[in-house]
C-alpha cells in the first residue's frame, strides 16, 4: 500500500488558483480511477477533477469553499502497491492535455499512519437504524392512531399541530419529543397551524459562484458611478413582427423572443454611440472603445447570475444572435457553459420577461459602461391624436458609469434604441 | 329576584361538575356551581354520595366482617378468631362519615378556587341563563358559557318500580339492617359488588340475569374466578332469567326464566341493579333543543354541544359512565373555555369492577383486538405462580396482556384478582405512553409485588418469561 498525493490540476489558461465548490467523495471512502473527486471553480468556469488513479482517500485537501493554489494538494488517496507520487490530475475539460506525470519530489512519501482498511467499511456496513427512515410518504397507514404520550398530544394541541401528520420515530411508530421538535421545525404543511415567533437561523456560507458574484456586485457599486434612465417604447409593431416571423418559420428555425431584436438595435446604435460599447480601465484611466459588439446575457442559473457572451454581434443576423443566444442561456444553465463563453462581454443586456417589473436599476458589469434592462410588456391605452389606442407598451431601464457617459449621451442612445424599437423596418436598414 | 351574572355557569356538582368548577376557577375564570342536593346528591354528585366511596366502604367492611367468619376456623398461618360479629348500623354511620369528609372536602376546594356554590334546583331558561329555587328564594344566574354535568340515575324496570322494597343502590348502601334474603335484578359490576357484599354479611343472595352469563361487558376468561368465588359465598344465580314482578303481598319476587316457565323468590329486598341512564328531565334541558346521541347529550371532542357555548360532561353525554372519565373532561372543558387548545383525547379509559376477585380492564380485549382487523399476541401470568399473591392467600386470578403481533405495541391489559384495581394506574400509562411489550420487559418491577404478574405476562408474550 502506498500514499497517491493528487495536486489541484492547471484548469485553465493564465489561472493560478481555484475555488473547491464540491466534494464529490469523503474520507474513507474508496474510488475508482476517472471518478470525479471534486468540483473546482475558476474565473467563470466550473470544472471538475476525476482521480487518476483507484484508491482509499486519506484526507481532503480542503473544505468546500477553500481556495487553493494550482499545484497544491488536492487530494490524498491509498493506493495499491507503490505509491509516493506526487500526481495532478487532469481537469475533466481539459482532457486533451495530458497531465504531466513529474516526479516532482525524490523522496517518497512517508508511509502515513492511516487507519487499517477495514475500519471505513466497517463504518459503511453498518445496518440503518430504524429511525432513519424514509422520510418520505404518509407517516402512517391511513386510519391508524397516531402513538404519542399525554405530554406530546397536549404540546402538539398547543402548537397546533395534527399529530397525524407527524412521523414517529420511536419503536412501533411512537411519536417522541425530537419527533414533534423536528417536524415544527420543518414547518408544517397544514394552514391551521398557528403562527409562532421563528427564531431560527440558518447560516449559509457565500461560496462558488454566489461568492464571485458578490464580490463583482460590490465592486461594480463600490467603483462605479451608477445612474439609471427609463425610457417607455412601444413594441406593438415590433411584437407583430416578431409573431408573425415566429408564425412563418415555426419549423425550420428557432423561435423568436425579443432579446434578438434588442441586440440588432444594439449593434446600430452603437455605431451611432462608439462611447457605449467600452470598457473602463479606471487604474490605467483609460477607455478600450470595442469594435466588435460582444453581448452579455444576464442569465439566472440554478446556481446564481451567469453572464454568457454572444461574440460579434454585428456579423450575426437576427436568426443567428436567436441561436446563439438559445445556445449559450442553455450552456450556462446546465453549467457546460465554457471560460470564453463566459467572459469578454463589452455591454450587457439584462432581462427577467414577464418577471420584468416597470423598473429596475440594473448594476453594470464592470469594466463595461453600459447595461441595458428590459422590464415588462403591457398593452396599455395610448392618446393618439383624438383617441385612445390599445398600444404594447415597454419600458426599458438602463444603467450608465456616469464617471464617462454623460446623461445627455445616455438620453440620447436610448432614444435611439427606442426609435429603433419602434419601427423595426429601420433595424433591417443596411447604413 | 336576586341576579348573578359569571363567566361560567356549572350545572351539577359530581366529579364532572366540580372538577370542571375548580379548574375553571384556577385559571381565573368567573365560576357559579349549582348543585341541588337531596337524598342522592350534594357535592360529590353520585360518586361521592351514593356510588363509588361509599360502596366501596360497605365492600370493605363486608370483607372484614367475612374474613374474620371465615378465620374461626384456624387459617392455614394459625389464626383464629371468635364469635366475629358486625353492627351494620355502626358500618353505615363510619361509610357516611366518609362520604362527609371527602364532601365537605370539595367545597372547600371549590371555595378555595373562588366558586360560587348555589344550592338548589336549577331550571335553565335558555343557553345562557338559568333561575335556581334557593331556600332564600329564587334566583337568576347568566352566564356566557353553561356546562351540563348533570350525571346519571338508576335505571328502573317497569315491572319492579323503585318503592318499598324495591330499591336501587343507593339505597341498599344505606339500609337500616343486612336483609335476610336479598334478591339482586341485574349481574353487571353494581349488582354484583353489592351482591357480594352483602353475601359476605350474611344475605341470602340471588342474582337475577337476563343474559346467559354474568357481567356480560367482561370476557369469559375474566368473569371465571369471579363467578367461582360467588359459588364459594353461596350465591345462587340465575341466568336468562327475568324479573316480572313482585308476589302478591310483596315479600316475594316472580321470576321468569328462558322457558317461560314462572316461579316466586321470597325477598325482603329487592335490589333493581339494571344499569342507570342520563339525567336529561327536570333542569330545562328541553328548552335548549340539543343534538342527541341516542338517550344521552351528543358532544364532540372538545365536550361541545350542538349549542355554542353550551357543554357537557360525565354520565349525562354516556357511555362509559365512570367518575374518571366526567372529572378528565371537565378538566378538558374548563380549559378549552379559558382559551386553550384542549381535546379530549385519552387514548384508554380504565374501568375496575370491585368484585371478588377484582377485575381490571384498560384498551382492548384480545378479541375487540382481532375484531379491529389486528393480529394479536396474548398472554397471560397467573397469580399462582406470584409469591405476594401466595403470601396474601390470593392465588385466584391473572394478568393478561393483549399486543400486535406486529410490532409488540401494546393494546389492552387486563387482570383478575385480589387488589388488582390499584394496579389500573400502571396499565394505564403503558397504553397511554405507547408501550411495546419490550418496555415492559425492560422496566423492573418490584419484588414481591403483584405487579410482577404484568411484567411475567409481558415476558411471555415475546416468549420470555422467567417463572412460568
Amino acid at each position: 500500500m502506498g500514499i497517491r498525493i493528487v495536486k489541484l490540476p492547471d484548469v485553465g489558461e493564465g489561472v493560478a488558483e481555484a475555488e473547491v465548490v464540491e466534494w464529490h467523495v469523503a474520507v474513507g471512502q474508496s474510488v475508482l480511477e476517472d471518478q470525479i473527486l471534486a468540483a473546482v471553480m475558476t474565473d467563470k468556469a466550473t470544472v471538475e477533477i476525476p482521480s487518476p488513479v483507484a484508491g482509499t482517500v486519506v484526507a481532503l485537501g480542503a473544505e468546500v469553499g477553500g481556495v487553493l493554489a494550482v499545484g497544491a494538494e488536492l487530494i490524498r488517496l491509498e493506493v495499491a502497491g507503490e505509491g509516493s507520487a506526487d500526481v495532478a490530475a487532469a481537469p475533466r475539460e481539459a482532457a486533451a492535455v495530458p497531465p504531466p506525470a513529474q516526479p516532482l519530489a525524490a523522496a517518497p512519501a512517508p508511509k502515513l499512519p492511516v487507519p487499517p482498511p477495514a475500519s471505513p467499511p466497517a463504518e459503511a456496513a453498518v445496518a440503518p437504524m430504524p429511525t432513519s427512515r424514509a422520510p418520505m410518504g404518509p407517516p402512517r397507514p391511513s386510519g391508524e392512531k397516531p402513538i404519542a404520550s399525554p405530554a406530546i398530544r397536549r404540546r402538539a394541541r398547543d402548537a397546533g399541530v395534527d399529530l397525524r401528520q407527524v412521523r414517529g420515530t420511536g419503536p412501533a411508530g411512537r411519536i417522541s419529543h425530537d419527533d414533534l421538535d423536528a417536524y415544527l421545525r420543518a414547518g408544517s404543511t397544514s394552514a391551521k397551524a398557528v403562527r409562532s415567533a421563528n427564531t431560527e437561523v440558518a447560516t449559509v456560507k457565500v461560496i462558488g459562484l454566489r461568492r464571485r458574484i458578490a464580490q463583482k456586485m460590490a465592486e461594480s457599486k463600490r467603483r462605479v458611478a451608477h445612474f439609471s434612465y427609463v425610457e417607455e417604447v412601444d413594441v406593438t409593431a415590433l411584437e407583430e413582427l416578431r409573431s408573425s416571423l415566429n408564425a412563418e418559420h415555426r419549423r425550420d428555425r428557432p423561435r423568436l423572443t425579443l432579446m434578438p431584436f434588442l441586440m440588432q438595435a444594439l449593434v446600430k446604435a452603437v455605431a451611432d454611440f462608439p462611447e457605449m460599447n467600452a470598457l473602463y480601465d479606471d487604474e490605467a484611466e483609460t477607455i478600450e472603445r470595442h469594435g466588435g459588439v460582444h453581448i452579455g446575457i444576464a442569465t439566472q442559473t440554478p446556481s446564481g447570475l451567469m453572464v454568457p457572451v454572444v461574440r460579434h454581434c454585428e456579423s450575426l443576423d437576427l436568426w443567428e444572435c436567436a441561436a446563439e443566444v438559445l445556445r449559450l442561456a442553455e450552456a450556462a444553465r446546465e453549467g457546460r457553459a465554457t471560460r470564453a463563453e463566459l467572459a469578454g462581454s463589452t455591454i450587457t443586456i439584462t432581462s427577467l420577461g414577464a418577471l420584468g417589473g416597470i423598473v429596475t436599476t440594473p448594476v453594470i458589469n464592470r469594466p463595461e459602461v453600459a447595461i441595458i434592462g428590459v422590464n415588462r410588456q403591457v398593452v396599455r391605452p395610448v392618446w393618439q391624436g383624438s383617441q385612445f389606442v390599445p398600444r404594447t407598451m415597454m419600458n426599458l431601464s438602463s444603467s450608465f458609469d456616469h464617471r464617462v457617459i454623460d446623461g445627455y449621451v445616455a438620453a440620447r442612445f436610448v432614444q435611439r434604441i427606442r426609435s429603433l424599437l419602434e419601427t423595426p423596418a429601420t433595424l433591417f436598414l443596411e447604413a | 329576584m336576586a341576579e348573578i351574572t359569571a363567566k361560567v355557569l356549572v350545572i351539577g356538582g359530581g366529579p364532572g361538575g366540580y372538577v370542571a368548577a375548580i379548574r375553571a376557577g384556577q385559571l381565573g375564570l368567573d365560576t357559579v356551581l349549582v348543585e341541588r342536593g337531596g337524598a342522592e346528591g350534594g357535592l360529590g354528585g353520585t360518586c361521592l354520595n351514593v356510588g363509588c366511596i361509599p360502596s366501596k366502604a360497605v365492600i370493605h367492611a363486608a370483607d372484614a366482617y367475612h374474613r374474620a367468619v371465615e378465620q374461626t376456623a384456624v387459617t392455614p398461618f394459625g389464626l383464629r378468631v371468635e364469635h366475629p360479629a358486625i353492627d351494620f348500623a355502626r358500618t353505615v354511620e363510619w361509610k357516611d362519615g366518609i362520604v362527609g369528609r371527602l364532601t365537605s372536602g370539595v367545597g372547600a376546594l371549590l371555595k378555595r378556587h373562588k366558586v360560587k356554590i348555589v344550592q338548589g334546583h336549577a331550571e335553565l331558561m335558555d343557553g345562557k341563563t338559568c333561575k335556581v329555587e334557593t331556600d332564600t328564594g329564587p334566583q337568576t344566574i347568566r352566564a356566557e358559557h353553561v356546562i351540563l354535568a348533570t350525571g346519571s340515575v338508576a335505571a328502573s324496570l317497569p315491572s319492579l318500580p323503585f318503592g318499598g322494597k324495591v330499591i336501587s343502590s343507593t339505597e341498599a348502601l344505606s339500609l337500616p339492617a343486612v336483609p335476610e334474603r336479598l334478591v339482586v335484578v341485574g349481574a353487571g359490576y353494581i349488582g354484583l359488588e353489592l351482591g357480594t357484599a352483602f353475601a359476605k354479611l350474611d344475605a341470602k343472595v340471588t342474582i337475577v340475569e337476563a343474559e346467559d352469563r354474568i357481567l356480560p361487558a367482561y370476557d369469559a376468561e375474566l368473569v371465571r374466578p369471579v363467578a367461582k368465588r360467588l359459588q364459594a359465598l353461596g350465591v345462587d344465580i340465575l341466568l336468562r332469567a327475568r324479573a316480572s314482578g313482585l308476589a302478591e303481598g310483596g315479600d316475594a319476587v316472580l321470576i321468569e326464566d328462558g322457558n317461560g316457565s314462572k316461579r316466586s323468590l321470597p325477598a325482603n329486598c329487592i335490589l333493581v341493579a339494571t344499569g342507570r341512564r342520563a339525567r336529561l328531565e327536570g333542569f330545562g334541558l328541553e328548552r335548549l333543543d340539543l343534538t342527541m346521541n341516542g338517550p344521552f347529550v351528543a358532544i364532540d371532542e372538545r365536550c361541545a354541544t350542538s349549542m355554542r357555548n353550551v357543554w357537557a360532561v360525565g354520565d349525562v353525554t354516556g357511555e362509559p359512565m365512570l367518575a374518571h372519565r366526567a372529572m378528565a373532561q371537565g378538566a378538558v372543558v374548563a380549559e378549552v373555555i379559558a382559551g386553550h387548545r384542549r381535546v379530549f383525547d385519552s387514548a384508554v379509559i380504565p374501568a375496575v369492577c370491585f368484585t371478588d376477585p377484582e377485575i381490571v380492564t384498560v384498551g382492548l380485549s384480545p378479541e375487540a383486538a382481532r375484531q379491529a382487523g389486528r393480529e394479536v399476541r396474548v398472554a397471560s401470568f397467573p397469580f399462582q405462580a406470584n409469591g405476594r399473591a401466595l403470601t396474601l392467600e390470593a392465588e385466584d386470578g391473572f394478568v393478561r396482556v393483549t399486543a400486535r403481533a406486529d410490532n409488540h405495541l401494546v393494546l389492552g391489559i387486563a387482570a383478575v384478582g385480589a387488589g388488582v384495581s390499584e394496579l389500573a394506574s400502571s396499565f394505564a400509562l403503558a397504553l397511554e405512553m405507547g408501550a411495546r411489550l419490550e418496555d415492559i420487559g425492560g422496566t423492573i418491577h418490584a419484588h414481591p409485588t403483584l405487579g410482577e404478574a404484568f411484567h411475567e405476562a409481558s415476558l411471555r408474550a415475546l416468549g420470555e418469561a422467567l417463572h412460568i
